[in-house]
């Protein structure tokens, strides 16, 4: 490991390029009990929470060594809305990749598209992704995208600190901080919770009343195959979804002195097959 | 980089929208700040609005004014425990286009005003509190946010209402005392149109507006008022927040008791109550009033302690249409000299005066100060009352003469007659 301290700082600020999703509202989202899906019809919608702490990991570095952020993401047109929410919170400027063919996709072409965005997006220092989406769980997209762009990538990060040419991020694992660090550009997967992102200012949002903030992207705009995109390039197959039943608990409590308790539970988890030995 | 415009406007009610609309026409670049998420949804206003200053902003504001009914039925009542005296007048409303009142919500009013000054090219935002004005060489330059938010303007408008936060923090007027705010209440109750119409006697867009004195406000300073929407009625009361802490009263048990009277059950029953909201309504005196002016800073609406409540007409959404008016019209002026110092933006007095705001506010200024007399919100309503009592009972005990029944009840109340004429005389006065 070098000692990244002593690097020289970026001469010109960080280009850092924030990946955000729109999602529904968790606090409102319900499952049909028949199609076992997502109801998403009039729920509201946010930016993926764990994607604003990672927008806010991007101001916050933005504070401190100058640069830029930009935002990105793929979607319907209604994600305008979010990345209008992100340029209102502090972002420069927003990409939207949005093409009907794009429908469908799931991870691997979602990280393909967003490379490629960010390939024409140009020079960069920073890719920040949220370390999941709340509609969907995977945590694919972040280490997706580094695939695809061959570059080092650092996941689960609650802290991210730069030094010269060099990034540091700090990752939060089951027995304490894994500290990682790597060359610039890379890819960083952020920490739901790690911070706490700011609200929309008004300097923020009068920039989105001017407008011309958010660029529009076609996925031949991108130059992208449509046998790698939406449902054709998706590799995954839902083959069934259903509802996990939780069993019934028996609530036999052992009232017994604790070495005698203690003998007769094990003797009934062994009797009902709970242990096997 | 920091934004900029001409003008900012912070508050996206009557006066503010109306000050950045005409702003907006003079060609000032605008900004009208909102601190709710939408205009009109903090505001619980439901009720009367004078078209006079409307007719001024917008020749063709009866196309699509969000009006619930035009008031063609006026009422003033007195009100005991269990007994009601009232006078009704009604008159059908006058010619289109004529100045008329008509009855709206505020959270569609507002929302509409706000569009139209979007129209005349104001930049609408919402979901902002605007917590300060930014200072530099000892005059304003802008508004803040928070700590590292600002927005450069050369002139900021103050429409924020009645709490009246950024007024004081302009230095032009001092802490709000209790005794110059009241609380109002207000509740929505659904009604269906018919039951409205069979029970006011009314008409399609046809509307009733009632003020209530006496037991409404159980004796407190203050009074209860009802209007018709289209399909719901709107029930509340403005009640002095002073007597409100002396007497250790709620103001939403007065509310309650006021919507159990008999003679509001008559009006509402079978209806659901389906929203109930709080707000402060300003009540100055005239020389509490606020500075109106300073460098870069002109006040208009509630926030300038716009308001006139005289006992039977309460006016406020007009007086902040016409002050939103004639602040661009200042503005406009102090552009034309050079700057918006405080001198120049003076001919704001001239402006308000031409609409006859100033005026009314001071031919009413006493109003405040007569509607302070306890008497008339506790003895003189069930005096009324008392009195109609003898005139129409009739049973067979022997009838007095009116002159008699008058009398007889001011000595079984020991009302001194000399203290009634003089609160009769200074009520004359004052309204």
């Amino acid at each position: 490991m070098t000692d990244v301290s002593t690097e020289p700082p970026v001469r010109h600020g960080l280009r850092i390029i924030v990946c955000i999703k729109q999602v529904p509202k968790a606090q409102e989202l319900s499952v049909d009990p028949v199609t076992k899906t997502l109801k998403r019809v009039g729920v509201p919608s946010e930016i993926n929470p764990p994607d604003q702490n990672a927008l806010e990991m991007a101001f916050q570095l933005r504070e401190k060594h100058g640069g830029e952020v930009l935002v990105l993401s793929m979607g319907p047109t209604a994600f305008d809305e979010s990345l209008e929410r992100a340029i209102a919170m502090g972002a420069d400027r927003a990409y939207l990749v949005t093409d009907r063919a794009l429908g469908g996709s799931d991870t691997v072409p979602t990280a393909l598209t967003l490379s490629e965005a960010i390939h024409k997006i140009g020079a960069y220092d920073l890719i920040l992704c949220g370390e999941e989406t709340t509609d969907s769980s995977t945590g694919h997209v972040g280490p997706g995208i580094a695939g695809h762009l061959d570059l080092p990538q650092i996941t689960y990060c609650s802290r991210v600190e730069v030094h010269g040419t060099m990034v540091r991020g700090t990752r939060m694992v089951e027995d304490g901080d894994e500290v990682w660090e790597g060359p610039m550009p890379a890819v960083l997967t952020v920490n739901f919770g790690c911070n706490k992102p700011r609200q929309p200012n008004l300097t923020g949002k009068i920039r989105v009343k001017r407008g011309g903030l958010v660029t529009h992207w076609s996925a031949s705009d991108l130059g992208l195959d449509p046998a790698h995109i939406g449902l054709r390039g998706s590799p995954t197959i839902v083959a069934k979804v259903d509802t996990v039943q939780l069993p019934q608990r028996k609530g036999r409590i052992f009232q017994e002195e604790p070495a005698v308790a203690v003998s007769l539970l094990l003797e009934a988890l062994r009797k009902d097959g709970v242990i096997p030995w | 980089m920091v934004e900029r415009f001409d003008a900012i406007v912070v508050g996206a009610g009557p006066a503010g929208s109306a000050a950045a609309l005409v702003l907006a026409r003079k060609g000032f670049s605008t900004l009208l700040v909102e601190r709710g998420r939408a205009p009109g949804v903090k505001n619980m206003f439901g009720g009367r609005i004078y078209a006079w200053p409307l007719v001024e902003l917008l020749a063709d504001w009866e196309k699509d004014c969000p009006v619930e009914r035009f008031v063609t039925k006026e009422g003033i009542f007195f009100l005991t425990e269990d007994s009601c005296l009232g006078v009704t007048y009604e008159s059908p409303r006058p010619p289109e286009g004529g100045p008329a009142s008509f009855i709206a919500t505020r959270s569609k009013f507002d929302a509409w005003l706000a569009k139209k000054a979007e129209e005349a090219g104001a930049m609408l935002v919402t979901g902002i509190r605007v917590d300060g004005l930014w200072r530099e060489d000892g005059r304003v330059r802008g508004v803040t946010v928070g700590a590292d938010d600002r927005v450069a303007s050369e002139l900021v408008v103050i429409a924020e209402g009645a709490a009246m936060g950024l007024v004081r923090k302009a230095g032009l007027r001092g802490d709000l005392e209790p005794r110059e705010v009241s609380v109002g209440v207000k509740e929505t109750i659904e009604l269906p149109a018919e039951t409205i119409h069979e029970r006011f006697g009314l008409a399609e867009r046809e509307g009733a507006a009632y003020v209530y004195a006496g037991r409404a406000s159980l004796g407190l300073r203050g009074g209860g008022f009802l209007y018709t929407n289209k399909s719901s009625i709107s029930l509340g009361l403005v009640v002095s927040s002073e007597d409100l802490s002396l007497r250790r009263m709620e103001v939403q048990d007065l509310q309650t008791q006021f919507r159990m009277h008999p003679a509001i059950q008559r009006l509402t029953k079978g209806g659901k109550v389906v929203e109930y909201s709080a707000h402060l309504v300003p009540e100055l005196a005239w020389n509490m009033m606020p500075r109106l002016v300073a460098d870069g800073v002109i006040v208009v609406g509630d926030a300038a302690g716009f308001l006139i409540n005289n006992g039977y007409t309460f006016r406020g959404v007009d007086l902040a249409i016409a002050s939103g008016i004639a602040a661009a019209e200042a503005a406009e002026t102090a552009r034309a000299a050079g700057g918006m110092s405080a001198v120049n933006l003076s001919a704001y007095d001239r402006f308000l005066r031409s609409r006859n705001v100033l005026t009314d506010l001071e031919r009413f200024s006493r109003a405040p100060l007569y509607l302070k007399n306890t008497r008339l919100f506790d003895l003189y309503p069930r005096l009324l009352i008392e009195i109609a009592d003898r005139v129409y009972r009739v049973d067979g005990t022997g009838k007095e003469r009116l002159a008699e029944a008058v009398l007889e009840q001011l000595r079984a109340e020991d009302v001194p007659k000399l203290r009634l004429l003089r609160d009769l005389l200074a009520g004359a006065r004052s309204m």
